[in-house]
């Protein structure tokens, strides 16, 4: 070996993982269980549900090839965390990552015989990808903002991390009837706690004199082909009941839960048709019993020490401000309730991010942030924390040199798309793409300057099963196929007025539009929104005005935006325009093709 | 790793320190394959410059032979290869050195970008050359044409294609295996250690007495590195197709397609 480095000398102060969440020999088992697979000694579902309790799809019309979903607790990352997964990436998927709504990192068309290889990468950098996938616990989300959130009664990151470390390989949370999914958040604005299996916001109340932290928790709430709104299970429930509260949930949906129907078998489904009152009274019941039996021994490991936060010495004056600075300033950048310092969200495309963007990301994290870390978002975002004001100008110039610089995270041009056709078996149409071109004419249009619209989201699935989260969205698509005479086109059912937060609301169908003509009839709906609002509306609460049946005189209900949406969206034929009838990212014309699912095997 | 049964063991890559030994011992010949003004502005001191595109222009034995010659290049010179992309066109022009019979080569296990960030020395001096003697034993059982390619294939011999992901899944030839270039370099070297390398090859059951038949896409660059990346690993039945994708196109052979996935629009550029 050489002698000499390149490795550059780093400051010494950085922060690193405190947690390895990671094990190698489960690589190593990795790697032998595809060599008895391939040698036809593991029968494809058993290897099928071993592959996906540790991270790894099967990815579109072939099993030869991986998506490998990352398990990144709270969606915390470190610099050090970001270069392997850039290195990884660069290595063994297609030189890009994928921020999922779920926080995670998916890197795509991975070879199956390289997982092992990436999940010993994942190690060595504190990272799992163990039960990413599969009828687990899946990786529980916090706020990007909690911590820093101005709205928050205290931070709920150490308790997220916390219910992980407990859960994580549990036996208890092997073999669900499905996968279930535990949201922490900050505030009721930022967070989606009311569309997960399990919801926590922090509260606080005064017993005694004493002030006693807490939570507000929501279950059975869910997206999919059917979505349900989640319940609150209790005014207060006291921290120290926490854990009994998700063991009790989680084992009465092992018990309880729908293991003959797939399609039926995430607990929404049994708390809906069990009746909430029920369910409520059973998750009450059991949690006594778990609290007699495991209090003894089992308590949340919740370690509150604080993050060590660096004095970060830049010599922030600039010679000038590059340009766009304010545009972006005002929607990607929130300030925190520490006086000085603010968060900043990344605008990606679809949650794409280049390895090289995630080696400057990583830099700039050391170099601009207080916390050296880095929080994936809800909204296939990345968000820096704890960037100090005076140095916002040199953040977005440092963006700018690596295309990260678009304006609009915070804003309806920040638009989601599930991966759609470009990886996943499921998918009807590319929505994943749709997304990127729906947010690049919007930035153009400079949507996001408009005030009325800051508030709205517009969410694309491939399909019905919501990986996009289109029902939350004020404007949701999900994708279709349709038909003129003997020729198919891609098309979307659109959803209109849903909403994640307090007033949790699930979107209603309007209509189907063309692939082809989704960017028109978005703005079409503002076009109507703006004749039609009143004084200081923005759009989400017109779309609920509307949908409540308080319309103005001209629209009076969601038939009446149908009705003026006729023209755009009709179909021509295809000697009319050719162009409709191939989705996006094909020549071809479009015909609907689909393997079989995973999520629930 | 390989090399006890054997007299003579050439090393597959050298690194900085052994090299800079060797230069200053005078016992090596280095070349340099980056392009001219590249090379004019910095190298590593005593280097020659050989472009690749130079060599490329006419890469027929007789060509390489003269080259070889004008370097002052013998039959028992130690040569080593360096380039600036990642070890791709430095592997090419070694093994065409080998092809013509040129045993000892070895390429320098970090780029000229890297050597500079270690601080290393560069200079601007071109170097004298002395015309050699140097013979022409040409050396067919590692190259492989593209009626070797289906012949070898028909009898189980394994296809690496060493091109990127995305564009081996839009057209490679059937029953290939992908191993893209970057799969194969750490982040400092040009080829990972040994024992990863080793394990890429392990966990596809590809055993080592196994033929493999690398291949890219147009000149034989990229998977000039997969070749040097099996020898590496002490893989000896390892063959070149020089001519690569290009000429399978263009010989209208079959292609084989990742269908019905826009895997393109993932990609973040």
């Amino acid at each position: 070996m050489s002698n000499t480095s390149v490795n550059q000398a780093k400051p010494d102060n950085l922060p690193k993982h405190k947690i390895n969440w990671g094990k190698l020999e489960e690589a190593e088992y990795f790697a032998e269980q595809v060599k008895l697979f391939r040698q036809g000694k593991i029968s494809k579902d058993d290897f099928r549900r071993f592959r996906l309790m540790h991270g790894a799809y099967g990815s579109r019309m072939t099993d030869d090839y991986s998506m490998i979903r990352l398990k990144l607790p709270a969606g915390e990352l470190y610099p050090e965390q970001l270069d392997k997964v850039a290195e990884l990436s660069d290595s063994f998927s297609i030189g890009s990552a994928h921020v999922s709504t779920r926080q995670n990192f998916q890197l795509h068309w991975v070879a199956l015989e390289d997982v092992s290889e990436v999940l010993r990468g994942l190690v060595d950098a504190g990272m799992t990808t163990r039960e990413a996938c599969g009828n687990s616990v899946r990786s529980i989300m916090c706020s990007p903002l909690a911590g820093v959130c101005p709205d928050e009664i205290f931070d709920p990151t150490p308790y997220a991390v916390a219910t992980t470390k407990f859960l994580l390989r549990n036996p208890m949370s092997q073999a669900l009837p499905r996968k279930f999914k535990i949201n922490f958040t900050c505030c009721e604005k930022h967070g989606m706690v009311r569309m997960v299996d399990i919801g926590l916001i922090p509260q606080q109340v005064e017993i005694n004199g004493k002030t006693q932290l807490g939570f507000k928790i929501f279950l059975g709430g869910g997206l999919g082909a059917q979505s349900f709104v989640g319940h609150l299970l209790e005014d207060f429930t006291p921290e120290e009941e926490l854990l009994y509260t998700v063991v009790a949930t989680v084992r009465i949906f092992d018990r309880l839960g729908n293991r003959e129907n797939m399609a039926r078998a995430r607990m929404r489904y049994l708390v809906n048709e069990m009746g909430w009152e029920k369910f409520q009274n059973l998750v009450l019941k059991e949690r006594a019993m778990v609290k007699m039996v495991l209090s003894v021994l089992v308590k949340l490991d919740v370690d509150k020490t604080p993050d060590v936060l660096r004095k970060i010495s830049i010599s922030s004056e600039m010679p000038y401000i590059p340009q766009g600075y304010s545009r972006w300033i005002k929607s990607n950048t929130i300030k925190q309730k520490q006086s000085g310092f603010s968060s900043v969200f990344l605008t990606l495309e679809s949650g794409d991010v280049t390895s090289n963007q995630l080696r400057a990301i990583a830099d700039m994290a050391r170099e601009l942030t207080a916390d050296g870390q880095i929080r994936n978002g809800f909204a296939q975002d990345m968000v820096f924390r704890w960037i100090k004001d005076e140095d916002l100008p040199r953040l977005y110039a440092k963006l700018l040199e690596v295309g990260l610089a678009n304006p609009g995270a915070l804003t309806m041009t920040s638009v989601v798309g599930c991966s759609g056709t470009t990886s996943c078996n499921l998918a009807l149409t590319n929505s994943h793409r749709l997304a990127k071109e729906v947010q690049r004419k919007f930035i153009e249009l400079k949507i996001d300057e408009d005030d009325d619209l800051r508030n709205s989201t517009i969410k694309i699935s491939g399909c019905p099963n919501s990986c996009g989260q289109h029902e939350i969205a004020t404007i949701g698509f999900y994708g279709g196929g349709g038909r003129l005479g003997k020729d198919m086109y891609p098309l979307y059912n659109m959803l209109l007025g849903g909403r994640a937060d307090e007033d949790t609301t699930l979107g209603h169908t309007c209509t189907k539009v063309p692939a082809k003509r989704v960017i028109p009839t978005i703005l079409k709906i503002v076009e109507i929104f703006k004749s039609e609002k009143r004084q200081g509306e923005t759009l989400d609460l017109w779309m609920r005005r509307v949908i409540q049946g308080n319309g103005g005189p001209n629209i009076k209900s969601l038939d009446d935006i149908k009705e003026l949406l006729q023209p755009t969206i009709a179909v021509p034929t295809k000697d009319q325009d050719e162009d409709f009838y191939a989705d996006y990212g094909n020549d071809a014309s479009y015909h609907a093709k689909t393997g079989r699912g995973e999520c629930a095997a | 790793m390989c090399g006890l049964s054997k007299g003579k063991t050439t090393r597959v890559t050298i690194d900085a320190d052994n090299l800079r030994s060797e230069i200053r011992d005078k016992s090596v010949k280095v070349l340099d394959i980056r392009k001219e003004e590249d090379y004019k502005k910095g190298h590593i001191p005593g280097a020659i410059n050989l472009p690749l595109a130079s060599l490329l222009s006419d890469d027929s034995p007789e060509k390489v032979l003269q080259y070889t010659q004008s370097f002052g290049i013998g039959d028992e010179t130690s040569v080593v290869v360096y380039d600036d992309t990642f070890g791709a066109l430095a592997s090419r022009v070694a093994w065409t050195l080998e092809y013509i019979g040129h045993e000892d080569v070895s390429l320098l296990d970090i780029t000229f970008g890297t050597w500079k960030k270690l601080g290393l020395e560069i200079n601007t001096e071109s170097p004298s050359t002395n015309k050699s003697n140097h013979s022409l034993k040409l050396k067919p059982q590692i190259l492989a044409t593209a009626d070797y390619l289906v012949h070898a294939k028909e009898k189980g011999a394994v296809l690496m294609d060493n091109r990127e992901r995305l564009n081996f899944l839009e057209q490679h030839i059937p029953g290939a295996i992908n191993i893209p270039y970057r799969m194969l370099a750490s982040s400092q070297n040009i080829l990972k250690p040994k024992e990863e390398l080793k394990r890429l090859m392990q966990n596809r059951n590809i055993s080592s007495d196994s033929e493999i038949i690398t291949y890219c896409g147009s000149v034989g660059t990229l998977s000039g590195l997969g070749y040097y990346a099996l020898k590496s690993i002490g893989l000896d039945n390892v063959k070149l197709y020089v001519r690569s994708f290009k000429e399978w196109k263009s010989l209208e052979k079959p292609i084989e397609k990742q269908m019905d996935a826009n895997y393109w629009d993932l990609s973040a550029e």
